[in-house]
């Protein structure tokens, strides 16, 4: 009786990882029940072959071969997925063009884990590789920098915003803002509006990306005026309870508490804040972005929620659309975030890029990552993209584009 | 006033503790293992009210009750499968097999619901209420936490009538002093085992309803640091001791607030591990555990 519940079990997860191998196959994505879009273990990184098939008709035309790193398994499989599907999107249309670069991609999973990112930067490595694309996510891209600053090669993440991850890295570029670069503007905003001018900050200690952008608002906060009266920590996302924290701020009088943190813990403080009877202002920067997405938010916590993202999925400008309508088909539904857009922006990037620098199907890792680095750091060289227009680079690897502040008015983003 | 609103947060939060702590004891009491898998039925059972009532539209109370049937058979199935077959095996073996059973649960949930974090609905509300603000809106306290409070002390006084009144309560008694004996006294020690894990699980339920009605993000990993907070709740009110777990739930959830308000956000969890350090070189068996004497 053992062995045969032994041989059943068995049998069931054999079965379950020839299931998700099946999905994994259509289209790389297995947005299962509920819309959730975390693919499923048996996905060890999808991969597009688009390259390849329209790559061979028009004769001269020189491949690029980009390779994503980013967690498309695992905690933060939202942000690596969104950043898979988002290039996708882009590398689908550059090479329905009548371009003389056509791109290959392929993306490999690190499950937001720095040692796992390593092994699927060396797979990317046997594949011959030209340019990486990623990490996702800041700690996995700070190990993978490390590799391509050595190996030489051009490296550009869609959204690992810490500056440790350019920091004396000539190859490392960045399509996201810098987490200081948010704080600073965070502050610049809420005293140029005159939003408030007594503040109360509530940040994840524990995190690299909330401690660097509350560190840098703190500092700004007073050039720009305003008061910061209650500052409060948490250390773990897990933690569920925030009740001491919004009550810290709204007994310090705290006319808007500023949120630099992820939309997760956030959801709870609002909520918690409308528990207690406390409605301040609430101001987030981008990791803020998605919580409207999570299903089963209670939208109306959100009203006059202000928020700081590069990408609005609510515009109706052409590209925008155009952008949602394919990424959508590729995700089985899922709405783009801001990673999903980044994920774009980046690929076009390279493309202008090596467009600018004439890449040639002859030249090694090397080279292409050299002829990169000084046509992104050229001070003609501008990329117009779902996250910004005119943005430029200098030459620590770091975006400048205007930020977007957005209000949430009946559950939807309104520009401000 | 600030302080009266600490306090409330305290016990609201202590008390999710204790109901979780109270599964945690009844099996160790019993069985005599730590059931480490125990935080992520919670999460397995906050899910399924979660499916049921967003998902389904039915009734939050067949939500629950749904909930509560399915992590009972859960338990169980858990007991059959992973510990039963090392029943005589040693107790290292059996608390890594509930590691991996924890693994297990998680990384299931994770295939299944994805990794996007969902919000519980609120269900605990009376009109469009969900809490009586007292002293002209000073003081605040919501439904959930009244609900959460009642039902532990509610699930506290029942488990101390089942295990002292009832036939099945008195067997649980004697498997938990001693095994050997109580089947030579005509008890069905796997009969009794497996109900202990199947009442554990019921509570680990409603222990996730009501977590997740107070703090609504519902993850894959919902369970696990809860889990952990309340088996130390076990262990600091007297792991085996149903008194025992709802006093060191309760105070455990108290420390925390009171930390985390007057002493140091960034060293709470610390300073709230530092007690339980402190109380076990103090009295080693918990605050209200009881001296058992090895029989040599």
């Amino acid at each position: 009786m053992k062995k045969f519940l032994a041989l059943l079990m068995a049998a069931a997860m054999v079965l379950a990882m020839a299931a998700c191998g099946n999905n994994a196959n259509n289209g790389g994505s297995n947005a299962n029940n509920g819309g959730s879009n975390a693919n499923s273990g048996g996905n060890t990184g999808g991969q597009s072959d688009a390259g390849n098939t329209n790559g061979g008709d028009s004769t001269g035309a020189v491949t690029l071969k980009i390779g994503g790193i980013g967690p498309l398994t695992g905690d933060a499989a939202i942000y690596g997925n969104a950043t898979y599907w988002g290039a996708q999107v882009a590398v689908d249309e550059i090479n329905a063009m009548q371009s003389d670069i056509k791109i290959e991609y392929k993306f490999e999973d690190d499950e937001h884990d720095g040692e796992k990112a390593i092994n699927a930067y060396r797979s990317l490595q046997d594949w011959d590789v030209d340019v990486i694309y990623g990490c996702t996510t800041s700690a996995p891209c700070l190990a993978v920098a490390g590799e391509t600053f050595a190996d030489r090669y051009f490296q550009l993440t869609p959204s690992a915003s810490s500056t440790d991850v350019t920091a004396g890295r000539d190859n490392v570029f960045q399509i996201c803002f810098t987490d200081p670069n948010q704080g600073v503007t965070a502050a610049k905003y809420i005293a140029e509006n005159k939003m408030a001018t007594k503040i109360a900050v509530i940040y994840n200690n524990a995190d690299a990306y909330s401690t660097g952008i509350y560190e840098a608002f703190a500092a700004e906060a007073p050039n720009q005026g305003l008061e910061v009266v209650s500052v409060s920590t948490f250390a773990d996302d897990k933690n569920p309870d925030f009740s001491v924290q919004v009550r810290d701020a709204q007994s310090a009088g705290a006319e808007l508490v500023f949120l630099p943190i992820y939309y997760t813990p956030a959801s709870n403080i609002l909520k918690q804040a409308k528990d207690i009877g406390y409605a301040p202002k609430f101001f987030g920067a981008d990791g803020m972005d998605g919580i409207l997405t999570m299903e089963g938010f209670d939208l109306s916590l959100a009203e006059g929620l202000m928020l700081m993202t590069p990408f609005n999925a609510y515009a109706t400008d052409e590209r925008t659309v155009t952008f949602i309508d394919s990424y959508k088909k590729l995700s089985n539904g899922v709405e783009p975030n801001q990673f999903a857009a980044d994920g774009y922006d980046c690929v076009y990037a390279i493309y202008e890029a090596a467009k600018k620098a004439g890449i040639n199907d002859g030249m090694s890792h090397e080279d292409i990552c050299t002829a990169l680095i000084s046509a992104f750091t050229d001070s003609g060289f501008s990329v117009d993209g779902l996250t910004g227009s005119g943005m430029t680079w200098n030459t620590s690897g770091e975006v400048s584009k205007e930020p977007v502040a957005v209000v949430i008015e009946n559950g939807i983003y309104v520009n401000m | 006033m600030s302080f009266l609103s600490n306090v409330i947060s305290g016990i609201s939060l202590g008390s999710i503790y204790a109901i979780i702590a109270l599964g945690y004891t009844m099996v160790y009491g019993i069985a005599k293992m730590l059931n480490f898998a125990h935080g992520d039925v919670i999460m397995v059972g906050a899910y399924v009210c979660f499916f049921a009532v967003s998902a389904y539209n039915l009734p939050p109370v067949i939500g629950v009750l749904l909930a509560v049937a399915l992590c009972t058979a859960l338990g169980m199935l858990i007991e059959r499968m992973a510990y039963k077959p090392l029943r005589q095996a040693p107790s290292l073996a059996v608390l890594i097999t509930a590691i991996g059973v924890s693994y297990f649960l998680q990384n299931a949930a994770l295939l299944w619901w994805g990794s996007d974090p969902k919000k519980f609905p609120a269900f605990i509300v009376v009109g469009e209420q969900n809490g009586v603000s007292l002293f002209g809106g000073q003081l605040r306290i919501t439904y959930v936490a009244i609900v959460t409070v009642v039902a532990c002390v509610a699930i506290m006084a029942g488990l101390i009538a089942f295990t002292g009144k009832t036939k099945m309560g008195k067997a649980m008694r004697a498997c938990s002093e001693d095994k050997g004996a109580a089947q030579l006294m005509g008890i069905n020690v796997n009969a009794t085992i497996s109900m202990t894990f199947a009442i554990g699980s019921a509570l680990a339920a409603i222990a996730g309803v009501l977590m997740c009605s107070a703090y609504d993000t519902l993850l894959p990993t919902t369970g696990s640091m809860p889990g952990i907070k309340a088996f130390t709740a076990a262990v600091f009110g007297g792991i085996g001791s149903i008194p025992g777990a709802f006093l060191g739930g309760l105070l455990l959830g108290v420390i925390q607030i009171f930390t985390q308000a007057y002493l140091s956000q960034e060293l709470a969890d610390a300073i709230v591990f530092a007690v339980l350090i402190v109380v076990l070189l103090v009295k080693p068996t918990g605050l209200l555990g009881k001296q058992i004497q090895e029989k040599v």
